[in-house]
């Protein structure tokens, strides 16, 4: 009954109560473990989005839904725009026209950003790093258990004591996507976090993000210069030029995926002929 | 100054047995040349005693408590005055780095007074306070006051903006961030304007001792010039060599302990 109870509650509601519950802890990692039960990625849409940099209008109408915990890659050439609707996404920018909804209220701490850079504090220890991913919650009291466990999802459990300075690129990054995870986002949002890193290290790092995403469920865009990337990752490949999207591609080959079969490789060579056209036409 | 020295200091760091040697050869050899040069009569001791000599002066003011007294009289200005400079320097360091009206308020007039040379206010400064304590901690309070201010507003002005955005977006407070991001990442400057002051800290007092006071390390050297005790100057200059060391190695330890996260203070 109290569980029953507890999920047809919306999220909000259930948060005013923690707060005032003397256990409220207890009440929130409740709430977490229904969170990973249920995989609740959310969903999103997007109507009519418009954004302009001065006189230079970078995204003229957008329009897209996103069922939730789908892996969304979006793809285009430098300046088409894709980073900016990933960080409109992501409430870093502010939008000009239209409207981005998540169906839900959501709280900050159901989206995250992962970039390019790892942004690590560089005087704060890996640990302490992951626990800045917590939001308002680092100061709860759970807070290094958490941070702790992020870190072993990525894999760096024994790093967790270590300078960042001391850390090779790709540990880098997944202490960032450690520290994205943390607070058990919904929405994750990648600003080409693999751009960076070396060939090996980009393809163990797309199954560890393949993995997590699988294993959480949350919903994944991740904004990315590689096409085949994006059709190793993800479920939809968006195609942006000139600030809208071109094409709308749906990935439908199984996982865990082959890299480099001929379903996916003649999937990336149309994609990228599309991108190349579209590179001909200007 | 601060490459050379963040080169430099991992070294010292990794054999400080070796090296703390190492560092003391060329002061010694330099003592050493100096004995032999005085005891075979090569420099006359009235230009210059023998490096046993001022150790015998030294050692008879020691007796006397009269080179105890001086010291720390030198001591408790330099602290005190550096204590008020730089407390000042940095808050406006602070408040210029952190708020565009404060910074357009204050900083062009800072910039302006911080090209005056502090010591050539000593004869305004002599008037307002005669030789009292307060016109020493005054003058050394202002020499510290601007490479404390300038390095700390540079340091918080060149804080990442990238770490800056991700504290915002991880829902960091404006307190949280000054504590966790915008505070350490200013800290090596800090640092660089605090070794700056210390030299400035040294040689305001001992050129205000000289030239208006009744005690401290510059009195005493002038006190023994004017009595014709070459032996007791060329102590008094040693010490200054030997307490600007103490500072800088005192901040030295203050470095290595906040800036253990730093690349160039890390053990291996």
């Amino acid at each position: 009954m109290q569980t029953a109870l507890r999920t047809s509650l919306p999220e909000t509601e259930l948060a005013g109560r923690a707060s005032f519950a003397p256990h409220a802890r207890v009440v929130r990692e409740e709430r977490q473990a229904e969170r990973q039960v249920q995989s609740s990625g959310l969903p999103l849409s997007i109507r009519g989005l418009r954004k302009s940099f001065g006189s230079n209008e970078v995204l003229r109408g957008i329009d897209l839904h996103i069922p939730a915990g789908q892996f969304v890659a979006i793809v285009g050439k430098s300046g088409c725009g894709k980073s900016t609707l990933l960080r409109l996404i992501a409430g870093l920018d502010n939008i000009d026209a239209g409207s981005i909804s998540f169906g839900h209220d959501t709280q900050p701490e159901d989206i995250r950003v992962m970039f390019q850079e790892p942004r690590l504090l560089p005087w704060a220890r890996v640990l302490s790093n992951v626990e800045v991913g917590l939001g308002r919650d680092r100061a709860s009291g759970d807070a290094h258990a958490r941070a702790e466990k992020a870190l072993t999802e990525v894999g760096l459990a024994d790093k967790r004591d270590q300078w960042p300075s001391v850390l090779s690129g790709g540990q880098k990054q997944r202490v960032a996507l450690g520290r994205a995870l943390v607070s058990r986002p919904r929405v994750l949002a990648f600003d080409e976090p693999l751009g960076a890193l070396d060939a090996l290290t980009r393809i163990s790092m797309q199954r560890l993000l393949e993995r997590v995403w699988r294993d959480q469920g949350f919903t994944a865009i991740l904004v990315t210069h590689d096409v085949a990337e994006a059709v190793a990752l993800a479920d939809r490949v968006l195609v942006i030029d000139e600030g809208r999207i071109a094409h709308d591609v749906t990935v439908s080959a199984a996982r865990p995926r082959e890299r480099g079969s001929a379903e996916l490789a003649s999937l990336e060579g149309s994609i990228l002929s599309n991108l190349l056209s579209a590179e001909d036409r200007t | 100054m601060s490459l050379i020295d963040s080169v430099s200091a991992p070294r010292s760091f990794r054999l400080p047995r070796v090296d703390g040697l190492i560092q003391w050869i060329v002061p010694l050899a330099i003592i050493a040349i100096w004995q032999v040069a005085s005891v075979s009569g090569f420099v006359p001791v009235r230009v210059l005693p023998a490096p046993s000599d001022v150790l015998l002066a030294g050692w008879k003011l020691l007796l006397s408590g009269e080179l105890v007294r001086n010291i720390w009289v030198s001591f408790w200005r330099a602290s005190i005055g550096f204590l008020i400079g730089g407390s000042i320097g940095f808050a406006f360091g602070l408040a210029n780095g952190l708020s565009q009206l404060s910074a357009k308020l204050t900083d062009t007039t800072l910039q302006m007074v911080r090209n005056v040379p502090h010591l050539a206010l000593i004869p305004l400064v002599i008037l307002w306070f005669g030789i009292d304590e307060s016109a020493k901690l005054f003058l050394v309070a202002l020499g510290v006051f601007f490479p404390i201010y300038l390095n700390t507003l540079h340091g918080i002005r060149t804080v990442d903006p990238q770490l800056i955005e991700m504290g915002r977006i991880y829902g960091m407070t404006d307190g949280e961030l000054f504590r966790r991001v915008i505070f350490p990442g200013a800290l090596p400057s800090i640092f660089v304007g605090i070794r700056f002051a210390l030299g400035i800290m040294w040689l305001t007092l001992i050129v205000a001792e000289t030239i208006a006071a009744s005690s401290g390390l510059g009195y005493m050297a002038m006190q023994a010039r004017e009595f014709m005790l070459i032996d007791v100057v060329v102590l008094s200059i040693l010490i200054y060599a030997l307490l600007g060391k103490l500072a800088d190695s005192a901040s030295r330890v203050l470095e290595r302990a906040t800036l253990s996260w730093h690349p160039a203070f890390q053990k291996r």
